[in-house]
């Protein structure tokens, strides 16, 4: 088992037991399911919705070399530096030169996952550079100095009372419970941030091929305060959020709202296509777009599971999520948790390490069936799983499986396991529940039934030579 | 009753766990389906679809199950399949772990003939009233196999609807117990936190039973329920509507 399987097992066993944790994420994901539902019959038809954005995202995964293409064209025809990075190491490269370039000191982030892919924060931070999270969730858990929770939303995990001990500890303010006061206090902060920044870093929720732009959803304004004081800007994405054409913003926007956060659109939505123009008043002096693969193109070439890019990272998967809602998000130790982190890890990351994930599931379909992208998720679980056998098979397994096939395919070998473990029965009690009891893992918290005394198959043995008889007579 | 849906030579299939553990649904299975008119038979060299297998990623040796499944179900006229998770594993699956090999054409086919058991009496028997009687307020539990891989929600509802004495109550939302296969012995902590999620929401109803079309899910929940002692009980489909 690797480490991080290690790990997870530990997490999700002390997880899925805390109770204060269950109810808290139980309350906040009931509140979100209401609003969702109701934003979902905003539209027409949503499952039309979700086909059309299926297949808008069809196309612009299938034909990415053409829309990327014309996406760097467009982007660069305004004056903006367009860069590629085939690696984290390398995305983290390019910036740390743009902010050494530059002679920065601090760099203001709003919200980007893909930052979190890449541990960008550590590195910046690392070289002696001062990174403040402006999104609100984000600004928390940077403070606790813990990775964001959940893609949405990053500081789920916390009540309000959390959040009043954090910033009475690390911005001595006054303890309120008031959630208003309590993002005055960090308001006061960021402005100041902002205005000292020599750097804005933000991530992307869509890039247009048609226009060269990039599109930024938000409710908080402060991406836009990260876009518009610093000097420079820049710009961090995953190749695989193209879309073709402006217009089909007109349905991945409320889209996205819709299953993120449960609203008919967030409260601001930019778009960005390079830096200020001659005669415009505002806006960064210089624009660097950065275009990370890191083993995207690797999930590309995987025809079976390159729907997976498809992902908006909306997070609905993780909100219906019965795993994710029991063991939370921390437990998976990944930048993307939930049913797609499960999925994408094992390939962004490597199969064996993170196998584990794929199993860590009843595979249920949820996801699947929320997905506003109609990614297939819980199959690609089964995919990972499979994948994971073919190259490295555990040998009991294996030999347990060979073993089951043979015995169920041999009627004499069943009914004889079946007598067998009638007999052995009744002396499980003095095992069960005990560290020797085989069944372990299902009797700690569970009862199991019996073997019946006649079974299905016996008792239709028994009724067909009772109709033989019969017969005869 | 449609004309054309009497007296047909009905396959059922009874997955490991029904025979060993719950053979009663499948009893009450062959008396209902024998009570409309149908010729009942049940293969003995039959024991399992192989899903345990293909879920844990090993599907060679679930095609080695399946493959000999599917050459006993070859000439079948239908196959009604006593669990949402096996009907899942034989109508879904087989045609993509089959798909490219030589039986390929034959998983498909079968596929087409394959229902699980509700399923079966609404959609292919247009039956809705067995009349049988059972006087208990009950909660229905989607498996979620049968729920979005076979799309049957409405089908045991209907049937519900239709038994004397019987009211059928809604748990808040449709959301996994958490048996899973073989999930709920390798993450036995996920596995128990999901199943206690989902007796508490079938607790608030006020029900005295969970009825499900999957003995598997059952078999988890009741599990549960009797390691907490609760006076909630878990029963079959086929079970209440074979009484009277």
């Amino acid at each position: 088992m690797s480490a991080a399987a290690q790990e997870f097992k530990t997490q999700a066993r002390l997880l899925s037991a805390d109770l204060r944790h269950r109810q808290l994420i139980q309350t906040a994901l009931s509140k979100y399911e209401v609003v969702r539902d109701q934003n979902k019959e905003a539209f027409q038809n949503w499952e039309a919705a979700r086909q059309a954005a299926a297949e808008i995202k069809w196309e612009a995964i299938n034909h990415l070399d053409q829309h990327l293409a014309d996406f760097v064209r467009n982007l660069e025809a305004r004056g903006t530096k367009v860069h590629w990075a085939s690696t984290g190491a390398q995305a983290r490269d390019i910036i740390l030169g743009i902010v050494h370039e530059k002679n920065a000191r601090s760099i203001v982030k709003s919200k980007a996952m893909t930052s979190e892919e890449i541990h960008l924060n550590e590195a910046l931070e690392h070289a002696r550079f001062e990174v403040v999270e402006s999104d609100l969730g984000e600004f928390i858990v940077q403070l606790r100095k813990e990775a964001p929770y959940h893609i949405v939303f990053p500081a789920m995990h916390l009540t309000r009372g959390d959040i009043s001990d954090l910033f009475a500890r690390e911005l001595h303010s006054a303890p309120t419970q008031n959630p208003e006061d309590l993002t005055m206090i960090a308001r006061h902060v960021l402005r100041q941030k902002y205005l000292a920044a020599d750097i804005g870093l933000t991530g992307a929720n869509f890039a247009i091929a048609e226009t060269g732009m990039i599109s930024i959803t938000e409710n908080e304004g402060n991406a836009r305060l990260t876009a518009a004081l610093p000097k420079v800007m820049v710009t961090l994405l995953g190749i695989e959020k193209v879309l073709p054409s402006l217009e089909d913003l007109a349905l991945f926007l409320p889209m996205l709202s819709t299953m993120g956060t449960g609203q008919p659109l967030t409260c601001y939505n930019s778009l960005y296509g390079g830096p200020r123009q001659p005669g415009e008043p505002d806006g960064p002096e210089e624009y660097h777009v950065v275009l990370l693969d890191n083993r995207r193109t690797e999930l590309l070439a995987d025809a079976e599971q390159r729907d997976a890019l498809h992902c908006i990272r909306c997070g609905a998967c993780l909100n219906v999520c019965p795993i994710f809602r029991n063991v939370g998000g921390h437990t998976y130790g990944t930048t993307y948790s939930g049913p797609i982190g499960s999925v994408i890890t094992p390939h962004l990351r490597g199969l064996q390490d993170w196998r584990h994930l794929s199993y860590a599931s009843s595979l249920c379909g949820a996801c699947t069936e929320t997905c506003p992208v109609k990614i297939n998720l819980h199959h690609h679980l089964l995919h990972n799983r499979r994948n994971a056998c073919i190259q490295r098979p555990s040998r009991v397994e294996k030999v347990a499986f060979k073993l089951f096939a043979f015995i169920v395919d041999r009627p004499a070998l069943y009914n004889l396991a079946k007598r067998a473990g009638r007999l052995l029965q009744r002396f499980y009690p003095v095992l069960k529940g005990t560290r020797l009891d085989p069944a372990y893992a299902w009797t700690k918290t569970r009862d199991l039934p019996p073997i019946a005394q006649q079974t299905f198959k016996e008792y239709w043995r028994t009724r067909r030579s009772d109709r033989q008889v019969t017969k005869c007579i | 009753m449609s004309i054309a849906s009497v007296g047909m030579k009905v396959t059922l299939f009874i997955p490991c766990f029904v025979d060993l553990m719950y053979p009663k649904v499948g009893i009450s299975m062959v008396q209902i389906l024998e009570k409309l008119g149908h010729t009942v038979e049940c293969p003995e060299e039959i024991a399992c679809c192989g899903q345990p297998a293909y879920n844990s990623g090993y599907w060679d040796e679930a095609r080695a199950v399946g493959g000999r499944v599917l050459e006993r179900l070859k000439e079948s006229e239908v196959v009604v399949i006593a669990s949402g998770s096996c009907g899942a594993m034989l109508k879904v699956f087989y045609p993509e772990l089959f798909n490219g090999t030589a039986q390929a054409e034959t998983a498909r086919a079968v596929s087409k003939r394959c229902y699980e058991f509700s399923d079966f009496l609404v959609t292919k028997l247009g039956v809705t009233h067995l009349g049988a009687r059972f006087s208990a307020k009950v909660t229905f539990h989607d498996g979620c196999h049968g729920l979005r891989e076979l799309h049957t929600y409405d089908q045991p509802r209907r049937l519900l609807q239709h038994v004397r004495g019987l009211e059928l109550v809604e748990m808040n939302e449709n959301v996994c117990c958490g048996f899973g296969g073989t999930f709920a012995a390798k993450f036995p902590m996920i596995s128990t936190a999901m199943g206690e999620v989902k007796c508490a929401s079938a607790q608030e109803t006020g029900a005295d039973y969970i009825v499900s079309n999957d003995s598997s899910c059952l078999m988890h929940i009741q599990g549960l329920l009797d390691r907490q002692g609760a006076k909630m009980k878990t029963i079959h489909l086929a079970e209440i509507l074979a009484s009277s």
